[in-house]
């Protein structure tokens, strides 16, 4: 099976969605190219699952204009999408087989049953589920309900496939696998896919982008490393990752540069349109250098908590600008809590960033 | 060693008292009538029937007696009953399950009403308006109290059927290209016939059981068992009686049955969810 030739863009124009008097999607402009694979990530209420009714033709739009394939599909009713979604709790039909589900949408339009059950079948076979045809949805386990799900999806071979938050339901250990399925799959079919999560480990590790929602709108777009980063506010930047976020000045702009200045130290950092003042700074936590004493240009701090986590140690350190939440890899060496250290800044994860 | 079995004992003790008085309550009644149904002669203070035998069973199912007649009566009356309960409870169950219907608490309170009342005093005046309108005295008059009756339950439980049903699964069925009404054939209502079974379960019960409507609407031109049973009764023959309840418990079981074949337990179990 191969539907990259069918794979379809997703283009939202100033799109709106309003529920009486909330407003779930705010004019909404986006573009997913064709095959890959664009997260819509925020927290609960953001409008990231209204956005994904959408495009779906189970919510239709206030205000703006949908595109799937370059065609006006804004006001075209679920039945005459071709897009397929994986629904948060699969929705798999309880009273039909594991087959009867696969086959549901081939069925209805109007494919003979005995070559539906086959095309079913060789679509159960790719999610790795074959031979289980005969079986209801209650005897499986919830990861191969979510297979079937998939399964139940790509048998249609759809202009664009949505998710709705497919690992909720999953248990912590199937969730990395099974994300790394949907990723490959979806590589390997070259669908477009849209998907909806709150998790931003997972969003990072499946996305070819990402669009960051917050309150019915978009705060920010672009790849999983442009959003780590570089996030563009201080709500990116502790949506997605962890972030130190302190006070620093701009003490003059120098090109593309702004010479920002953190207690006793000075960093050179791109701008992005800020003035000489204060502003806020993002700081990964492994972007936070630490060293033996207060020597030369770095800042001064004491270290209030160590904890050791195998992999890596976590520090929370004092410093002149606040409190840092610190990640070393250096397992082998830690600072004793209640010592005196110096702390620099890496060259990346540092940005400056918008309030 | 002892010790345990002497506590389990003790445990024990008491709950098969308890399950004694309980079969006692539920089955000693039913014993009775069973004892009935096979007496010839019993009186004061005989512990048991004096004679045993069949001879009322001959006089139930005597060609000139009615018993017969009131079963066929009765098991008609029940059977369309619930066709129309259900067929009104389908729709009304899916409006008011899934729909957003102004007025939906008022809707479900009005089925209600006729049992909210004393039966009599709602049966008096329900015959009053069927005798202006020809419809006492008719299988269908006793049809139409009876599905008065067994509507709050049918369109109740319908209600709840649907009501349960899981938006997404619809919604599902629509993104994979079903029309709507292809999604209620498939989807919908397969989900929601259990519970649509179960209310014409009870609908069936409660029709073939009606007393008071089928009294004052149907009497004298049509008898069902239960009238069969009242009139035994007055009589104080309680071996007429005994037999007639018997018999009721025929089309009852029956039915039972016939559904259980189509509604594997599985899915009856489902119900209350």
């Amino acid at each position: 099976m191969n539907t990259t030739q069918k794979a379809a863009a997703v283009v939202f124009e100033k799109v709106s969605k309003a529920f009486g008097s909330v407003v779930a999607v705010n004019e909404v402009s986006l573009t997913v190219e064709p095959g890959t694979l664009v997260t819509l990530l925020g927290p609960s209420g953001c409008g990231k699952t209204t956005t994904l009714r959408l495009i779906a033709g189970l919510e239709m739009p206030t205000a703006g204009k949908i595109f799937i394939a370059g065609r006006d599909v804004s006001l075209l009713p679920a039945t005459d999408r071709d897009v397929s979604m994986v629904f948060q709790s699969y929705a798999l039909f309880p009273h039909m087989t594991v087959l009867e589900n696969v086959s549901y949408g081939l069925r209805v339009s109007g494919m003979k049953k005995k070559q539906a059950g086959e095309k079913a079948e060789a679509v159960l076979a790719q999610v790795n589920m074959p031979g289980y045809g005969a079986r209801l949805p209650s005897e499986l386990s919830g990861g191969q309900q979510q297979r079937v799900a998939v399964a139940r999806a790509l048998v249609l071979e759809p202009q664009v496939l949505l998710f709705d938050e497919p690992l909720s339901n999953l248990d912590a250990k199937l969730r990395r696998q099974v994300r790394q399925d949907i990723r490959e799959l979806q590589q390997n079919l070259g669908l477009t896919t849209v998907y909806v999560t709150h998790d931003q480990a997972e969003a990072l590790a499946v996305s070819d982008s990402i669009i960051v929602m917050r309150n019915a709108e978009i705060a920010q777009k672009g790849s999983p490393r442009d959003l780590y980063e570089k996030p563009e506010d201080i709500f990116v930047a502790d949506f997605i990752g962890d972030a130190n976020v302190v006070k620093a000045e701009i003490v003059r702009i120098d090109g593309e540069q702004a010479i920002v200045r953190v207690g006793v130290i000075e960093i050179p950092l791109p701008h992005r349109g800020l003035t000489p003042g204060e502003v806020d700074l993002a700081i990964r936590p492994e972007s936070v250098q630490l060293s033996n004493g207060a020597a030369g240009d770095a800042l001064a701090g004491e270290v209030l908590k160590a904890t050791y986590l195998g992999g890596h140690i976590e520090y929370t350190v004092a410093t002149p600008v606040g409190e840092l939440f610190v990640i070393d890899p250096r397992v082998h060496m830690m600072f004793s809590p209640g010592g005196t250290v110096g702390v620099s800044f890496a060259e990346r994860g540092v940005t400056l960033v918008h309030p | 060693m002892t010790g345990i079995l002497r506590s389990t004992a003790a445990a024990w003790v008491p709950r098969g008292l308890i399950l004694f008085l309980v079969a006692f309550v539920i089955f000693g009644p039913l014993a009775n009538m069973l004892l009935w149904a096979f007496t010839e002669v019993w009186y004061f203070p005989a512990k048991l029937p004096i004679e045993w035998g069949f001879a009322f069973w001959e006089r139930v199912f005597r060609p000139q007696g009615n018993a017969m007649e009131s079963l066929i009566n009765s098991v008609l009356i029940a059977l369309t009953t619930v066709v129309i309960a259900v067929s009104v409870s389908i729709p009304a169950g899916y409006a008011l399950g899934r729909r957003r219907v102004p007025w939906r608490g008022i809707i479900l309170v009005a089925f209600l009403l006729p049992q909210a009342f004393p039966s009599v005093a709602v049966h008096i005046n329900v015959a009053r308006i069927f005798y202006s309108m020809g419809l006492a005295g008719t299988f269908f008059g006793v049809v139409l109290v009876h599905t008065m009756q067994g509507l709050v339950f049918s369109v109740w439980i319908s209600t709840a059927a649907f009501a349960t049903i899981d938006h997404e699964l619809e919604e599902a069925a629509r993104n994979l290209g079903a029309s709507a009404l292809r999604t209620f054939f498939t989807v919908t209502l397969p989900l929601a016939l259990p519970g649509i079974m179960a209310s014409g379960i009870f609908v069936f019960l409660l029709s073939l059981d009606e007393f008071t409507g089928t009294f004052f609407v149907g009497v004298p031109d049509i008898t069902t068992l239960p009238l069969l049973l009242f009139t035994a009764s007055m009589e104080g023959n309680y071996q007429i009686a005994s037999i007639t309840s018997l018999i009721l418990l025929v089309p009852s079981v029956a039915f039972m049955l016939i559904i259980e074949r189509f509604l594997k337990a599985d899915v009856l179990a489902k119900i209350g969810n």
